[in-house]
């Protein structure tokens, strides 16, 4: 994927990688959203555990995933924590329900903050921010 | 309290100064307040035989209390620290009638101290784990993440979130301890500046340093004192303990179980209350704080702040001293304080008339823990 200049800044925020999580930032580089389903009970978690959360089982193992939800609730942040969301500001995090059955938080950016409401379909939005790593977002659905 | 032998009292409670305090360390602020509330108790520190303390948020260092005990130059035979963030210090009070019980100790020193106004206060703006990457920084976010919910589900709107802030404030401004003594008006609460909406800079508590203690004894014990003892009712704990955007329903707390715990323990119910000391870093909290203990039905916690119901001479006062949000931003040792000064009459001009039974609320996270008590004349 080519690095937008405006998502680079954000590459500081990236998690160091660790055994766990590597398959979900190596989704993400992939352009897929990655999340792990547990084998025994098919739960669907986030974030990644060597066990399932809901039955305890060992088999836990990762699915490309769609990643379509609702938002559940939202901010809009203004305060400038961060030089690489300063300029985006005002923009809006959102808690997404996942179809699957997770939740997750996600950037939404692009909208106009007055039009976002609780219960708005979103699907997700990967942008590059390195070469060989990405950031999960979300965006409206396409109708 | 029931399931417990025996009553068990707060005999003495002191602070330090709250705000900006330059110079005076994490340990000045724990070691002081401490000495403060053996003064106040009629005590003397060789009397002490417990210290327990909560670890400073800002920099949460290991063996805290025995760092305290040391500075105190005390021995203890009873000391920890107790890790439930903002509810650690009713925990603690659990902790030690639980070791005054057991007769490990006869007087039991409860402290909290921190700096992060005038040292390092990274840690309030620190992003958490992998929440960083999608840009929510600060408690301010999430705990809006909560109001936005709790508008969603229950209709509570802005300007009830402003009545939280005025009533406060208001408060404060009768409290010569207060870090903001200077009264606010709905104008005012409109002006100020959003931080993550929908909370504006008013809805947010400050970032103050500051210290307060308290000690506890037996009721036996506490009869001998400088002061007329303040009798510890009822204990109750609740946890959602879940990440917060991962909990079931966002727009609920650990106030529910936890008030019902405490009510139970104590014998008592929501109309015996004659006033509130709720943990308010934010004006959502005690909206719903106050709604899941049953002061109201759930939902309509918003409304309970409204008509100036909660101010001093209202139905039922709410934080006294003007609360986190205007007397001094750290995580709820001063809320004991202020309940302790309210039961014995020293509330000054905030005083709440026939103060006899009070009830005092914490919690910590991102409302993922919850600790109630319920304090009365005896």
């Amino acid at each position: 994927m080519a690095v937008d200049p405006s998502f680079a800044p954000m590459a500081e925020l990236l998690p160091e990688p660790t055994a766990l999580n590597a398959p979900y930032w190596e989704g993400l580089a992939a352009g897929e959203l990655r999340i792990q389903q547990c084998s025994a009970c098919d739960t669907y978690q986030q974030p990644p555990e060597s066990f399932c959360y809901a039955c305890g089982s060992s088999a836990v193992a990762w699915k490309t995933v769609p990643g379509h939800g609702q938002v559940y609730s939202f901010v809009v942040v203004h305060q400038p924590y961060h030089v690489a969301f300063r300029d985006r500001l005002p923009y809006v995090v959102a808690t997404i329900q996942l179809d699957e059955g997770p939740r997750v938080l996600g950037p939404i950016f692009d909208v106009d903050p007055s039009s976002m409401a609780i219960g708005t379909r979103v699907q997700p939005r990967i942008e590059a921010v390195t070469d060989d790593s990405a950031i999960l977002l979300f965006e409206p659905e396409a109708s | 309290m029931k399931g417990i032998e025996g009553r068990y009292c707060i005999v003495g409670v002191g602070q330090t100064p709250y705000g900006k305090v330059p110079g005076m360390s994490q340990l000045a602020h724990n070691v002081l307040a401490i000495r403060n509330a053996i003064d106040d108790a009629g005590l003397t520190a060789e009397d002490i035989d417990g210290v327990l303390t909560k670890a400073p948020t800002s920099t949460f260092p290991m063996l805290w209390a025995p760092k305290v005990a040391e500075a105190l130059r005390i021995t203890p035979k009873v000391t920890g620290t107790l890790d439930q963030a903002g509810a650690s210090n009713i925990g603690l009070i659990q902790y030690a009638i639980s070791a005054l019980a057991l007769g490990q100790a006869n007087y039991i020193a409860i402290s909290y101290g921190d700096n992060p106004r005038s040292g390092t206060r990274a840690t309030y703006a620190r992003p958490r784990g992998d929440d960083a990457a999608a840009g929510l920084f600060g408690a301010p976010s999430s705990y809006a993440m909560i109001a936005r919910r709790h508008m969603y589900e229950y209709g509570t709107t802005q300007d009830q979130l402003a009545n939280v802030a005025i009533a406060h404030r208001h408060h404060a401004s009768m409290n010569p301890n207060a870090v903001f003594q200077d009264p606010i008006t709905r104008e005012d609460y409109e002006n100020s500046r959003f931080v993550a909406e929908p909370f504006r800079l008013l809805d947010c508590c400050p970032v103050s340093d500051g210290g307060a203690a308290y000690i506890i004894t037996t009721e036996e014990r506490a009869k001998d004192l400088a002061k007329d003892p303040v009798y510890i009712e009822g204990i109750g704990q609740g946890h959602p303990a879940w990440d917060f955007f991962r909990r079931g329903d966002l727009a609920s707390s650990g106030a529910a179980v936890s008030g019902e715990a405490a009510f139970r323990n104590a014998g008592l119910g929501p109309k015996d209350i004659d006033f509130c000391e709720v943990y308010d870093c934010f004006t959502i909290v005690p909206i719903v704080t106050i709604e899941e203990y049953g002061f109201c039905a759930k939902g309509e916690g918003g409304a309970f702040f409204e008509d100036q119901r909660t101010h001093v001479g209202g139905e039922l006062p709410i934080n006294t001293s003007g609360g986190l949000l205007s007397e001094t931003g750290m995580p709820g040792t001063q809320l004991v304080v202020e309940a302790v000064r309210q039961i014995r009459g020293e509330g000054g001009p905030r005083q709440v008339e026939g103060a006899e039974v009070g009830l005092v609320s914490q919690q910590g996270g991102i409302m993922t823990t919850h600790a109630t008590m319920i304090v009365s004349k005896g």
